[in-house]
């Protein structure tokens, strides 16, 4: 099933590179996003089975799965708005369109995938995928994020690969390797621990740089100051979420061996850190793309420490990521209609957003409680998991860091928003355009989601969840 | 016969240390090319035959021919001056590059357990920082592109000293090589060139906050 999948939709990307025509051009993206929603109700009925050799529909995979089909239909939706408002050549339209068509295939894959080569050539994929697609304004400033994106993601994966390398020469004492998921951890079992600190090491490196983590987080940022606002959107949820399951599963493939203890420090570190360069720049930042961009690093940084600090941590951590893609894709949406609006991304020469787009005003206003995780929003009770089960597990000094800097960044945030909404100060021109509320229903729709998920979590999601920790130790 | 390849590789190291040209480190990566193509030839010669004719024809023609002959074919279209303006004296840069090569030595001597061979992890250790070496220290853009390939290189022979069982392995880098080095090198250069006067680092700093 899942090779035909691959197949069609690979098919329906080429077509929609080769096409030059309007309607059919939507009529493609229709019957991919048709394709690609079967594919996850196909996935979800079929739980737990292996398909075509090296992919298999694990919760952790489903659950990430359905967040990135929800998120396509939309950031199909507003990349078209945004192409519409552009007015870019048919050309560069259809490589646009079937660069992303291709990057969800690809990080689809990258979900699902049960083999640890086959994740490692997926998220290359990704990098490449998302580069033409940071690339589509064409200037100078979009030509040196790319270049930035693409070497530090290709050293990033390089390393990853070291790290890929030195497992496998670690595990071939036992007669045949095998890379799968499933098989590795049962390798492990006689591996000197020195050796599986270095490879552990190694891999996380590399797939930081796709998740936003601390050492590696730089690459991403600067994308996000370029990319198109729909992909921005992408790459500051889904694509930080194909991170984080490769973290995820690395970290649960070593779950079962003596270097636990160290691999939690590690990620505590990774993700404390995170948190404090993210409090430090949005101090200072003036650049509201920017600006999403840091916040997202904080709650990387918060899903890190919550892998870390274990017990309902893991629960929490994914919860979390599943909750912040929701309310990240919501708040580029609106920044592309907040450009148009003001034709620039700078805090300090907007202001008073509230009398010029009502409808995108009270979006920036439901984000605001939603990312600072003020109560109703469900990023609110993951946070509070996180934070208990940092207090659990006695990490007191991380704890009182966490939250002192948590607060630095919920002050800049709140700051820089109020200054956007209500500041009067500034002689501003009139907006071109009337803004256009149809824009902002698929925002309300996401955030309504995030408050519903936090107050009513449905039972089948719960399940998910359960399964998909319930291999790690407790 | 692998050892002395493995030190030549190594020593190709030192001399890209050294070389002021462009030119001179393109007939470098193109040397190593050719060594990797003897070290893949002598350690694989057991495993499947189509796979290994793939092997070595990547070496040969990707690394030996394609790379080298695509990096001259970019240094001329943008007419890139012929020095690699590095940041730091040459002298310093060889005793740098000596001390990663000494350095990487000390390590494999640590680590090498029961399975690893010392050789290859030696090399693949050298080259890699090497090559990080290479891409901190020098100007212009297309020397950052030949850092990464002899980081691509170094870890190419990590793969070999584990690709008799896991022959896989060298297929995944490959593709990474494949990979990276088109859409890297096709795209993004001549790109650079158009838009970027200069070739250089100093042109990548506007994004900030």
């Amino acid at each position: 099933m899942f090779i035909y999948y691959l197949i069609i939709s690979l098919l329906i990307g080429a077509a929609t590179m080769l096409n030059r025509n309007r309607v059919v051009r939507i009529v493609l993206l229709i019957l991919f996003l048709v394709v690609q929603t079967t594919m996850t109700i196909y996935a979800y009925y079929h739980l737990n089975e292996e398909n075509s050799g090296y992919f298999k529909f694990d919760a952790l995979g489903v659950i990430f799965l359905c967040v990135l089909t929800i998120l396509s239909y939309t950031t199909i939706y507003h990349s078209y708005v945004y192409l519409k408002h552009r007015k870019d050549s048919i050309r560069s339209q259809s490589i646009y369109f079937a660069a992303l068509i291709i990057l969800i295939v690809v990080m689809t894959c990258a979900y699902l995938a049960a083999h640890l080569g086959v994740l490692w050539v997926f998220i290359e994929l990704t990098t490449l995928s998302v580069a033409v697609l940071i690339y589509h304004e064409r200037t100078p400033l979009s030509l040196e994020a790319t270049w930035k994106y693409v070497f530090i993601c290709s050293i990033g994966i390089t390393i990853t690969f070291i790290g890929i390398i030195l497992l496998s020469i670690a595990i071939q004492e036992t007669n045949i390797a095998n890379f799968s998921f499933k098989a590795i951890p049962a390798q492990l079992i006689n591996v000197n621990t020195s050796w599986l600190k270095m490879i552990f090491l190694l891999m996380i490196v590399g797939f930081c740089t796709k998740m936003g983590l601390f050492p590696m987080q730089t690459a991403a940022i600067d994308a996000h100051t370029v990319a198109p606002p729909p992909i921005s959107a992408f790459i500051s949820t889904t694509l930080m979420n194909v991170g984080f399951v490769s973290i995820f599963r690395t970290y649960t493939m070593f779950s079962h061996t003596p270097i636990l203890k160290w691999m939690n420090i590690i990620l505590m570190l990774s993700g404390i850190i995170s948190i404090i360069v993210s409090a430090a720049y949005l101090l200072k930042v003036n650049h509201l793309k920017r600006m999403s961009a840091y916040s997202s690093i904080e709650h990387m940084g918060l899903a890190a420490i919550g892998i870390a600090s274990g017990g309902i941590g893991y629960f929490a951590a994914i919860f979390h990521m599943i909750l912040h893609s929701f309310v990240k894709a919501s708040v580029f949406y609106q920044i592309d209609q907040f450009h148009r609006n003001f034709k620039t991304y700078m805090i300090s020469e907007t202001g008073n957003y509230f009398n010029r787009n009502k409808a995108g005003a009270m979006v920036f206003l439901i984000i605001l409680i939603a990312i600072t995780a003020m109560p109703p929003s469900g990023l609110f009770i993951t946070e509070f998991w996180i934070f208990k089960a940092l207090f659990t597990s006695s990490h007191m000094f991380i704890f009182i860091a966490a939250l002192f800097f948590l607060t630095v960044c919920i002050y800049s945030l709140t700051k820089n928003f109020l200054f956007i909404l209500f500041n009067q100060t500034k002689d501003l021109l009139p907006a071109e355009e009337k803004p256009n509320s149809t824009e902002t229903y698929t925002q309300y729709f996401l955030l309504a989601i995030v408050v519903y998920l936090g107050i009513n979590p449905p039972e089948f999601m719960i399940n998910l969840l359960n399964d998909a920790v319930s291999i790690l130790p407790k | 016969m692998t050892n002395i390849l493995l030190i030549t590789f190594a020593i190709s190291l030192i001399y890209m240390g050294i070389a002021n040209r462009l030119s001179t480190y393109i007939n470098i990566l193109a040397l190593q090319g050719i060594i990797l193509f003897g070290v893949s030839f002598i350690e694989l010669i057991q495993i499947n035959t189509l796979n290994l004719i793939f092997i070595l024809f990547e070496t040969i023609f990707f690394k030996t021919l394609a790379i080298p002959l695509f990096l001259n074919y970019i240094i001329k279209k943008n007419s890139i001056t012929r020095e690699a303006e590095p940041y730091l004296p040459d002298f310093i840069s060889v005793v740098i590059i000596t001390a990663i090569i000494l350095g990487s030595f000390i390590l494999s001597n640590i680590v090498s357990g029961i399975f690893i061979r010392k050789m290859f992890f030696l090399a693949a250790l050298a080259a890699v920082f090497s090559g990080l070496f290479i891409i901190i220290t020098r100007k212009k853009i297309v020397t950052h592109i030949m850092g990464y390939l002899v980081i691509e290189n170094g870890v190419f022979i990590l793969s070999l000293s584990a690709a008799n069982k896991m022959p896989i392995l060298v297929n995944l880098g490959i593709t990474l090589d494949i990979f990276v080095s088109v859409l890297v090198l096709g795209v993004f250069v001549n790109r650079i060139g158009n838009t970027f006067e200069e070739m250089s680092v100093d042109n990548l700093n506007n994004l900030k906050d």
